[in-house]
């Protein structure tokens, strides 16, 4: 059985123009159509820009938002209609609100959440036990939640919605304000927990890099229409999009020497601060470690930045490869 | 803690019992107590204020009456009994219910989704998660004043009497309880119908707390019949002090505060659901 599966989901939200008399009702189609279909243990990455309809996803798929025409099923629920048996079976983070105590210590929220889920402590324990080790939220534990930084909090958010041990988990831009670090953390822990327990991981983010090494199947929509769904390398072929890598170096060097150590695959972009910063543009063909390695052998490295295509680029990549109706109506299951 | 030997799983040593629903309220309560605490010096500065606005209010009934004895059928103690009754119900729905009609903060912050996705009922959560035992000054305002009122007003305490005297406030809490209720449930259908929603809760205290007798019948029979907090305080108290009733009200009616806050959140509930229902049908 599927864990997620949707046939023609829509969504029209009602917005109104002008004000007062001249007012005029109009329907806005924030989801189009979606058929998607997600098998226990998958971690997908559903991306799109601000405003492409990945909340009105969520929200249809966790049954706070009454879908306006298709179908929805999680867990094998009708989620509005079962929205309480269904909140046992699944845990979500929403990236800007709280699911935790704001005035408590973080490890208070957890004996609350349990209780909420009426958890008995045999059964929750080991797994916050877990969730402590694996999250490492140990050093902030007493810390009022109010007190936390937001990547110490983001994390607790995550534990608190892995408690009940759900089998499927949605981050909704859960990575707004994580710190490289806790985003590595997350990462590994949701990978380890994917791993043990065969959770679905279902992460919406309108960055890339968020979901990249975390999610083996990408799904894109645009104006609440499915532009592609499939691997992630699939994704960066279909669009050839470029990363950025920024090398700040201890000594000037020369352009044209550059160029000519550089792999296939990658061009010098830019040459700042009489030398002393690269910027050099990559299709996936190439690892960011073989344009490094490359630099370092003219000159040593002191800092650098990676900078991932961002979703617009991606969308717009998509639709001039191929016409989006074909990207569209292609089978998600044949591509990966 | 002392454990057991290296044999022993971590099952043994932790509680197994299934939570009931008594438990996860009383967890919620407790979460929301002591989060209260860790502020302390606010909550005692909440807790003198409260029990000084009701000591306001009061005041303005005092001089009221200070300047025309005799209000509705009533001297200063006898309204004393209405306003200390009135003062206590709501005092009491207030510290349980009165966060509700502040549903739309949570909606506006798009916080509302969050509970939603929890597995127990929306209501029980907002009740817990705010609160205020500041309100405890109200509510112990109006317990002194309908204590002294009623020890000096002279009830002739009868069997019945002493039962009204122990039930009308439950009826009260009830009404009130239901009115919040209602209030809130508004707001999620007009996000800044606050107003609206004050009128009922806020307006329907006031009428309460006033001798009804005074009002004009169109005004009592709405209070009566439409949103019934002449219910709650002023029928009852003039029934334990054996006065007259004015047109519409009969004594009976005095013993009608549970039963009808029974049925108004009966109602009331309805309403509440159909307004989730609308929440999730809408989107926020």
């Amino acid at each position: 059985m599927a864990i997620i599966e949707t046939r023609g989901l829509t969504r029209d939200y009602v917005a109104y123009d002008g004000s007062g008399l001249r007012r005029t009702r109009r329907l806005v189609r924030a989801l189009d159509g979606l058929d998607l279909r997600v098998e226990p243990g998958e971690a997908v990455g559903y991306l799109g820009a601000n405003g492409s309809g990945k909340s009105t996803t969520i929200k249809m798929l966790t049954g706070i938002l009454v879908p306006s025409s298709g179908s929805v099923r999680t867990c094998g629920l009708d989620p509005v209609p079962s929205r309480r048996q269904l909140s046992k079976r699944i845990g979500v983070v929403f990236g800007q609100r709280s699911a935790l105590w704001w005035d408590l210590p973080l490890v208070e929220s957890f004996p609350i959440l349990a209780a909420i889920h009426r958890l008995p402590e045999a059964s929750w324990r080991p797994r916050f036990d877990t969730l402590v080790d694996g999250l490492e939220l140990g050093a902030f534990l007493e810390r009022p939640v109010r007190n936390l930084s937001l990547g110490q909090r983001m994390r607790g958010e995550v534990a608190a919605a892995l408690l009940h041990s759900p089998d499927l988990v949605v981050l909704d831009e859960p990575t707004i304000g994580l710190d490289m670090i806790s985003k590595d953390n997350v990462r590994r822990f949701l990978a380890r927990d994917r791993a043990e327990r065969g959770t679905t991981l279902l992460l919406t983010t309108h960055d890339l890099a968020d979901v990249q090494r975390l999610c083996g199947r990408m799904v894109v929509i645009d104006s609440g229409r499915l532009v592609f769904d499939g691997t992630e390398a699939r994704l960066a072929e279909a669009t050839d999009a470029e990363r950025l890598l920024v090398i700040d170096l201890a000594e000037p060097v020369e352009g044209g020497a550059l160029a000519s150590v550089l792999p296939p695959g990658c061009r010098l972009d830019a040459v700042e601060a009489e030398g002393r910063r690269v910027s050099l543009a990559f299709t996936a063909a190439i690892s960011a470690a073989q344009v490094l390695a490359a630099v370092a052998s003219r000159a040593e490295v002191v800092e650098l930045a990676l900078a991932e295509p961002a979703i617009e680029d991606l969308v717009r990549q998509l639709y001039t490869r191929e016409s989006p109706t074909n990207a569209a109506s292609r089978p998600s299951r044949t591509s990966w | 803690m002392a454990r057991a030997g290296w044999w022993s799983t971590v099952a043994e040593t932790l509680d197994a019992r299934p939570v009931t629903g008594w438990a996860m309220t009383r967890t919620l309560l407790g979460a929301r107590l002591r989060a209260q605490a860790s502020f302390r010096g606010s909550f005692a500065v909440d807790l003198v204020s409260q029990f000084a606005a009701s000591l306001v209010d009061f005041a303005e009934l005092y001089v009221l009456l200070h300047n025309a004895p005799v209000i509705g059928g009533m001297n200063l103690t006898q309204a004393g009994v209405v306003f200390g009754l009135s003062t206590l119900a709501f005092g009491l729905a207030d510290l349980v219910f009165g966060q509700l009609d502040r549903v739309d903060r949570l909606i506006r912050a798009g916080q509302l989704d969050t509970l939603l996705l929890r597995p127990t009922s929306l209501l029980l959560q907002l009740v817990t998660a705010d609160v205020q035992l500041r309100r405890l000054g109200r509510a112990g305002f109006g317990l002194a004043a309908y204590l002294v009122a009623l020890a000096w007003a002279g009830v002739t305490w009868t069997p019945a009497n002493v039962a009204l005297a122990v039930i009308a406030p439950v009826g009260g809490v009830l009404i009130f309880g239901a009115l919040f209720l209602a209030s809130g449930s508004l707001l999620f259908w007009v996000l800044d119908g606050g107003q609206a929603g004050n009128a009922l809760t806020y307006g329907g205290r006031y009428v309460s707390s006033v001798p009804g007798a005074a009002l004009a019948a169109p005004l009592r029979a709405f209070y009566t019949f439409v949103v019934p907090t002449i219910l709650v305080a002023y029928v009852p108290a003039a029934v334990l002090l054996g006065l007259p009733l004015p047109a519409l009200l009969w004594p009976p009616m005095a013993w009608l505060g549970v039963p009808v806050g029974v049925v108004l959140w009966g109602v009331v509930l309805l309403i509440w659901r159909a307004s989730i229902r609308h929440y999730t049908g809408a989107g926020g």
